[in-house]
């Protein structure tokens, strides 16, 4: 018995770097089986419209009539006639919308994983009706974007709005403040709705890490007489690090591909345009398929260079943490 | 170091009342075990003593001062947890700093302080180990290293040997009993395991639903049990418990009538008993012998060989008792055998519970004073 599971291990040793044994094919074949639908699936539903989208971002086409298009290098992204650049990289609207986009993340996933500690630190303590509380706060991130964009739009309309009128009666403000207009206030008003919405979503992922965390540590840290602010730096602070990364991720993603909340608050305006409303703009507004396909393909590149550089660094100060 | 009181000491969580008026005394360097079942409270217990539970009524005294309400980092103790309760992203070194740095010590204090516990533990190769990299006795030393450099009037151990293998558990017990020899600092110890208990303690306190059974010295508890519950608590394998009558009872002693017949006379004191009241007779497995034409006859129902000693469950028409005998054991499982037990090697219970005094001539037991009742 003994015998046969001790020539049992380097054979199979064997087959495995061999990988011709026939149960190691047979498990090969499995796998695959499993794994193709998904393949499948995925290709369809987004490897074939990025391979399409791509490949408009390539051609001339026009919303009017899709079937007939020309190839033409890449000259929506970059054209040079006689001497003067044309193309998307030279166009200063795409440009203050990645701008406008990369501040809007920047800012955004800021305040919100900085309340979103401070709320899952309230709601990780013990009190009575912590339950519904946990519930209470998950509301504005269960209502549909557009849902809060339109109410908060009305809120904060200039004439009608209930927060023009609060404030006038406070006596904060003289006038009434055009707030998705001005382009002093319009972009930070975008982020105000998104922090309003989306604190919620960065609570509970770091709520979860907050009760993976050993309690006996911070009843040593009671006795040991440290006060709580030094441990919530010292102790919880580094042992949330991994899961808050993985939600500041997470919600970059989701911020640099905001449309329908900038769309509907301040639909085409240029101070708040973001790279997504950009490209529906090219696309759909001026029906130049090529153009917005271009846009499309350039967001694309951003969100994953910007993922890539997150992820390693990322990745090096986990392993730093590990050491 | 210092002396630690509990007058009357109380808890509830919510309604329900867990502590029961506990009152002790611990001297200046004693190190006193709590001991009980499961959910007996003597973890309880300790986090009051630490600060980490509140008491709800009744004064704790430390050194002199009522503690009560002082937060637990003032009340100069330090305690070692089950879990070891290690901060998971620290080296060790850092670890056993932590708590130190914000006690106004300087650097190259808190550095000596680290090294020379780390040292007395034997850890000081492990000083830039992440307590993952560490092994359960290795973190336990740790802890216990963490608590030393604070330098506490008081140590506390919450069960800190039960995540442990048999053999570490061993080892750490009497490195723990070496670190008490050689500080001499007070130490208050829980555990459920007894040998732990017997092995450590100037002084046992045996717990049970939030109520102190007895407090005495390990042998005083084995030898004179206040109590059934203390009775059937130390030792192991348990006391054997007969049910039983009086058959009379006088200066030397009672006579008690054995279930099956024939009566036994047992040197207890009789204080009032009368004959035909009912008592529980206790006598452990060390004294219950293997002899033809002893007190009882039964079956043998399994024999347990330890090598040392074996033991032996025999089935006495319907009434079941364990005798433990030195050496291998040439009975088997069925066979017939007699017991016997003297007189002098049994308690008695009254109906209550309590134990009759001895007599101050026994025999059979190192007659040490009987413990008071808590």
């Amino acid at each position: 018995m003994t015998e046969a599971a001790a020539t049992g291990t380097p054979s199979a040793y064997a087959s495995i770097r061999g990988g011709s044994s026939a149960l190691t094919r047979t498990r090969v074949r499995a796998a695959w089986t499993f794994i193709a639908p998904t393949l499948i699936v995925l290709a369809l539903v987004a490897g074939w419209p990025l391979a399409r989208t791509i490949w408009f971002s390539l051609t001339d086409a026009d919303l009017n009539n899709l079937g007939d298009y020309t190839f033409i290098g890449f000259e929506n992204y970059l054209a040079n006639y006689d001497g003067e650049w044309f193309g998307l990289l030279t166009d200063p609207d795409w440009w203050l919308s990645v701008w406008n986009t990369v501040w809007f993340a920047l800012v955004s996933v800021s305040i919100e994983t900085v309340l979103g500690t401070i709320v899952a630190l309230i709601l990780n303590a013990a009190f009575p009706g912590r339950g519904v509380m946990r519930a209470i706060i998950l509301i504005p991130w269960a209502i549909p974007t557009v849902v809060s964009a339109k109410m908060w739009n009305w809120m904060l309309h200039d004439q009608f709005g209930v927060i023009n009128d609060m404030l006038l009666r406070l006596g904060l403000i003289a006038a009434p403040i055009t707030w998705t207009a001005n382009p002093v206030t319009a972009l930070w008003t975008v982020v105000m709705v998104d922090v309003w919405k989306t604190t919620p979503f960065m609570a509970l992922l770091i709520l979860a890490a907050l009760q993976m965390l050993p309690q006996d540590i911070y009843e040593a840290a009671k006795v040991d007489g440290v006060h709580p602010v030094r441990v919530f730096f010292r102790v919880t602070l580094p042992l949330i690090k991994p899961a808050l990364l993985v939600a500041v991720i997470f919600r970059t993603l989701d911020a640099l591909r905001v449309f329908d909340l900038i769309y509907v608050l301040t639909a085409n305006s240029r101070d708040t345009m973001s790279m997504s409303v950009f490209a529906r703009q090219q696309l759909v507004d001026f029906q130049e398929v090529g153009l917005g396909s271009a846009a499309s393909t350039l967001i694309f590149l951003i969100i994953a260079l910007l993922v890539v550089i997150t992820m390693a660094a990322g990745r090096v100060r986990l392993g730093g943490d590990s050491r | 170091m210092a002396d630690v009181a509990l007058r009357n000491i109380r808890k509830s969580f919510g309604g329900a009342q867990v502590i029961h008026g506990v009152n002790l005394e611990i001297r200046d360097g004693e190190f006193v075990v709590f001991v009980g079942p499961s959910g007996c409270g003597k973890s309880t217990l300790l986090r009051l003593i630490a600060g980490l539970e509140d008491i709800t009524s009744g004064d704790l005294y430390i050194d002199g001062d009522r503690v009560n309400d002082l937060a637990p980092a003032k009340r100069r103790i330090a305690m070692v947890f089950q879990s070891y309760a290690l901060y998971p992203h620290m080296n060790v070194y850092e670890n056993m700093a932590f708590g130190l740095e914000l006690a106004k010590a300087s650097k190259a204090e808190i550095d000596q302080r680290v090294r020379e516990a780390a040292r007395l533990l034997q850890i000081d190769e492990l000083l830039d180990r992440k307590p993952k990299q560490l092994s359960g006795g290795q973190r336990q030393r740790v802890a216990i290293g963490r608590a030393i450099v604070r330098d506490p009037k008081v140590f506390l151990f919450d069960e800190p040997l039960s995540n442990l293998d048999a053999a570490l558990r061993v080892q750490t017990r009497i490195e723990i009993a070496k670190l008490h020899s050689d500080t001499r600092a007070t130490m208050i110890y829980v555990t459920h395991d007894q040998v732990e208990a017997m092995t450590l303690a100037d002084r046992i306190v045996v717990l049970n639903k939030g109520r102190i059974e007895q407090v005495g010295t390990p042998l005083e508890l084995y030898h004179r049990p206040a109590n059934l519950f203390v009775a059937g608590f130390i030792g192991s394998p348990q006391m054997n418990f007969i049910q039983c009558e009086v058959a009379g009872a006088g200066p030397d002693g009672v006579l008690v009538r054995l279930p099956h017949g024939g009566t036994l006379a047992v040197p207890v004191q009789a204080d009032g008993l009368r004959p035909g009241e009912p008592v529980t007779l206790g006598v452990r497995p060390d004294h219950v012998h293997v002899r033809e034409g002893g007190i009882l006859r039964g079956r043998i129902e399994l024999v347990e060989q330890l090598g040392e000693n074996h033991l032996l469950y025999v089935n006495a028409d319907g009434l079941r008792l364990t005798s433990r005998e030195p050496g291998d054991s040439r009975h088997r499982t069925g066979g017939e055998v007699g017991l016997d037990f003297s007189g002098e090697s049994c308690h008695v219970f009254r109906p209550s519970g309590e134990a009759l005094s001895a007599l101050t001539s026994a025999a059979g037991s190192t007659g040490t004073a009987r413990s008071r009742i808590a």
